[in-house]
């Protein structure tokens, strides 16, 4: 079923329900009380992290975990972000990104055309390759890792961005969502008034199919950058120059090193801004995009 | 769900496995330029390891076979599986199954269930929260919480001492399990509460009408008419979480440094199998542990999607 009619259905129902729903005063007060501790719980680390990202290094061992400290160090740890190690969290940064983009963009891609072509073109060998597609959304993509990196190192891949960017492309999992999206979301009927009229069938992919595909393509692609720009074991298995690291693994070095109580290495406060101002981007694209996620978060359990 | 498909829909569906024309089925060969780029990466990134790492697993290398590649039949698997390391490795990941999988799930459906029946502002904006950790890459939530638990950083001791109490040690040997099952539980429970949500939004609600008519409460609603109408949900999600579980590797490994000694490198299968490969360079080891931890992830997730054929509607 199409994401867009479950999303208008709901506002729908949604006042429906509430004149349906039996839910006594007591029992609402109850049920708002429970959200509100739910909320608390999830909420706390990131303010924790908020508040910590504008302490200095003493000022992380000092007073109120909670609470701001006498000092406002904020812009002050954002500068020394640009100059520890030589601003090297910032090619970390831009390496996040790039990882992200094209691992997310490449997977999506790839994830709409065979999604799609599996959904509406029946040719020999369809069955057979969605059923090995179907198992290997079971294959933990973790136990890749290692044969992986043997692979690249054959290749001569280890150590480039490649070795990031190429593996990230896979995704199983987008490939079954834009199926079972596009097998009801693009009518037959649709594409064969387009071949009626002459269109040619990758001017029907690009004219008609993709518009349609719209909330399957954003759910894709953020849950496929989300996994590139989250992944950690990867990376750190197949990258050694420093410049190439992602944030991710970046941080996991910073913080590796301070705990190891390194002299030079104790810089907490940047640990703390590094890993609030990464988290950032990604917060801000889920708050922006809320109303395309939600729907779409939802099509893989769609049968 | 896929009782609302319509039927002009599925009725023009045997019109395209049925081509009449010789251009109609000369059409169909797009569906391999389609397909091919995805099928082009499967193969590299996912056929080609896998088989590698078998055929690496079969095979021993190093200073005692002269740096040449030697077949040893199923020795790496027959020492794997006696294997103190990894089979201790194997059953503490299954006992993080037992307990942070039904927490999960849990935590989910009673969030999922309660915004479900009320629509508030504070409703809406408690989803947006929970859901946010999902956002979060595990290593920085980790190392959110490494902070949090830290004796010298965190607050533990300030909430703790309100009420006169001194706080634990979340990072000695004794609590590191709770600890973890934490990060991993506010990390998740929001991605799996967003789903079932939408499940839930999906129901019909002139079902709950009829309900009411023969007189259930909210509590039975919930119990029984919602959370069976959404089992196939809660079947994928069970299935994600126990494939996540299994590999378990992020949280543990950035833990590690700041819980001394409490963490030992090859505390998850994949922890010990990235050891293997990257301190010790034993990479035909490492190759079957990889290879035999998939294959159980893979017969385990495939098991429970079995038992569950009937909720999950798989046959």
């Amino acid at each position: 079923m199409a994401t867009s009619t479950l999303l208008s259905r709901s506002r729908t129902d949604r006042a429906a329900r509430e004149t349906s729903a039996p839910v006594g005063q007591g029992r609402r007060l109850g049920s708002h009380v429970v959200l509100v501790l739910l909320a608390i719980y999830f909420v706390v680390p990131l303010w924790w992290l908020a508040v910590a990202s504008t302490k200095t290094n003493a000022g992380l061992f000092a007073g109120d975990a909670l609470w701001f400290g006498s000092d406002f160090a904020l812009w002050d740890n954002v500068t020394g972000l640009f100059t520890h190690q030589g601003g090297i969290y910032w090619t970390w940064f831009r390496n996040s990104f790039v990882y992200a983009i094209a691992g997310g963009v490449g997977a999506t891609a790839l994830s709409v055309l065979a999604g799609y072509g599996l959904a509406k073109y029946r040719f020999r060998g369809r069955s057979a390759f969605f059923a090995l597609l179907l198992g290997s959304v079971m294959v933990p993509m973790t136990a890749l890792v290692i044969p992986t990196f043997v692979l690249l190192s054959g290749m001569g891949l280890l150590n480039t961005m490649w070795a990031v960017i190429l593996p990230s492309l896979l995704s199983p999992v987008g490939v079954y969502l834009v199926r079972v999206y596009a097998q009801d979301a693009v009518p037959e009927e649709v594409l064969d008034a387009g071949r009626v009229d002459g269109a040619g069938e990758l001017r029907l992919f690009f004219q008609v199919v993709l518009p349609l595909l719209r909330p399957a393509i954003v759910t894709v692609l953020l849950l496929t950058t989300v996994a590139t720009w989250n992944n950690f074991f990867l990376p750190l298995a197949v990258l050694r120059d420093p410049n190439l690291l992602p944030v991710t693994v970046g941080i996991y070095n910073w913080q590796a090193l301070s705990n190891a109580g390194a002299g030079g290495e104790q810089v907490w406060n940047l640990i703390v801004t590094g890993s609030f101002l990464s988290v950032v981007p990604l917060v801000a694209a889920f708050l922006s995009l809320q109303r395309y996620w939600q729907g779409g978060l939802s099509l893989g359990s769609v049968r | 769900m896929s009782s609302r498909t319509s039927v002009g829909k599925s009725a023009a569906a045997p019109s395209a496995t049925r081509p009449t024309s010789k251009i109609a089925s000369r059409r169909q060969r797009w569906g391999y330029v389609y397909v091919a780029p995805f099928a082009a990466v499967f193969a590299v990134f996912l056929v080609l390891p896998l088989g590698y790492a078998l055929w690496m697993s079969l095979h021993n290398k190093g200073i005692a076979t002269a740096g040449r590649s030697v077949f040893v039949g199923a020795d790496n698997y027959v020492k794997a599986f006696t294997d103190p390391v990894f089979l201790e490795g194997l059953w503490r990941v299954l006992r993080f199954v037992l307990v942070m999988v039904p927490v999960q799930i849990v935590v989910a459906l009673v969030a999922a269930l309660l915004l479900d029946t009320l629509a508030t502002r504070l409703s809406r904006a408690t989803r947006l929260l929970i859901f946010v950790p999902y956002a979060i890459p595990a290593v920085i939530g980790a190392l959110m919480w490494g902070f949090l638990y830290s004796p010298r950083f965190g607050p533990a001791q300030d909430v703790f001492g309100l009420v006169g109490l001194a706080a634990p040690d979340f990072l000695s040997s004794a609590n590191i399990f709770g600890s973890l099952v934490n990060i991993v539980t506010w990390q998740w429970v929001g991605y799996y509460m967003i789903i079932i949500y939408a499940a839930l939004r999906s129901i019909d609600p002139s079902v709950y009408e009829a309900a009411v008519l023969d007189g259930a409460d909210g509590r039975q609603i919930a119990l029984r008419i919602k959370v069976p109408m959404i089992s196939s949900s809660m079947v994928m999600i069970v299935v994600f979480a126990l494939i996540g579980t299994l590999q378990f590797f992020t949280e543990p490994q950035v833990l590690r440094s700041s819980a001394q000694g409490a963490i030992p490198s090859d505390y998850t299968p994949n922890m010990y199998a990235f050891a293997t490969a990257f301190n010790y360079s034993q990479f035909n080891y490492a190759s079957t542990l990889a290879f035999s931890l998939g294959f159980l992830v893979f017969v385990g997730s495939y098991v429970f999607l079995f038992l569950t054929r009937k909720q999950s509607g798989l046959k």
